[in-house]
């Protein structure tokens, strides 16, 4: 039973550190406001308006945005959440 | 046209409305609805990677709940789309409320809307940043003319939000 656990523990161990980093990322649409969108960064990262709006003029400009970078399960979070906004959000492992 | 948008103590107030304009607000929830274009749907549920299995895990788990949150944001917008006012007799003064505190669900419904219409009829970027069509002629004029319509609505509402 205790080696059973250990195994486990382990494995999730690994699995994280494998899955470090995955970045968050915004692309452009020429649909979405551009206060909409730095309303909605600031909104789900807490951003400062400055912040959220340095983003928002990436994803405008540069047609995206890498918006936040982490471990895979809040990174899923917040993408479902920007795609409950309706912003055009995808996850990808950082390079 | 015009319409005039006031704060009220409960909500932004759409007066001076024709009936063009009462039925455009009354097509937010059928431009909405993405049924009938693959396009439209793919812009309101789109897949979150490259990757074939976490993408039909997504579809799974994550559409579902979209779905969820979309239809009930809509439901609501729909209810109070029932409750507009006629303010005399011609059909040129109608008038009409949005409750403060349904302002995020109708956020989301005219975005859901502008996006689906943007994606059943392909426009352009050089289309999204003028400032709609001159004259309506075509399906996709008025469709255009709602988009930005509904546009407006929002930077209504987001600026109420930001007071």
């Amino acid at each position: 039973m205790g080696n059973g656990e250990t195994t486990v523990e382990k494995k999730i161990s690994t699995d994280t550190a494998l899955d470090i980093p995955w970045n968050v990322v915004v692309h452009n649409d020429p649909v979405n406001l551009m206060t909409y969108v730095t309303m909605v960064f600031q909104r789900v990262f807490g951003y400062s308006k400055d912040r959220a709006q340095k983003h928002m003029l990436e994803v405008h400009e540069h047609g995206r945005s890498i918006v936040w970078t982490g471990v895979r399960e809040p990174a899923e979070s917040y993408v479902e959440q920007l795609q409950g906004y309706l912003l055009l959000a995808t996850l990808e492992k950082a390079q | 046209m015009t319409v005039e948008v006031t704060r009220t103590e409960d909500g932004l107030r759409l007066a001076r409305l024709d009936l063009f304009f009462v039925e455009l607000l009354r097509q937010i929830p059928v431009s909405a609805d993405p049924a009938d274009s693959d396009a439209a749907r793919d812009r309101l549920y789109p897949t979150a990677t490259n990757d074939a299995q976490s993408n039909e895990d997504w579809r799974a788990y994550v559409h579902p709940e979209l779905k969820t949150l979309f239809t009930d944001a809509t439901e609501l917008v729909r209810e109070d789309l029932e409750k507009f006012e006629q303010l005399d007799e011609t059909n040129d003064n109608w008038a009409f409320e949005i409750p403060a505190i349904h302002f995020d669900q109708w956020l989301n419904v005219l975005n859901q809307a502008r996006l689906a219409l943007a994606a059943r009829f392909d426009f352009k970027e050089i289309e999204m940043s003028q400032n709609g069509p001159r004259n309506i002629e075509t399906v996709r004029d008025l469709s255009l003319f709602q988009v930005h319509f509904y546009g407006f609505l929002q930077e209504c509402l987001l600026q109420d939000m930001a007071e």
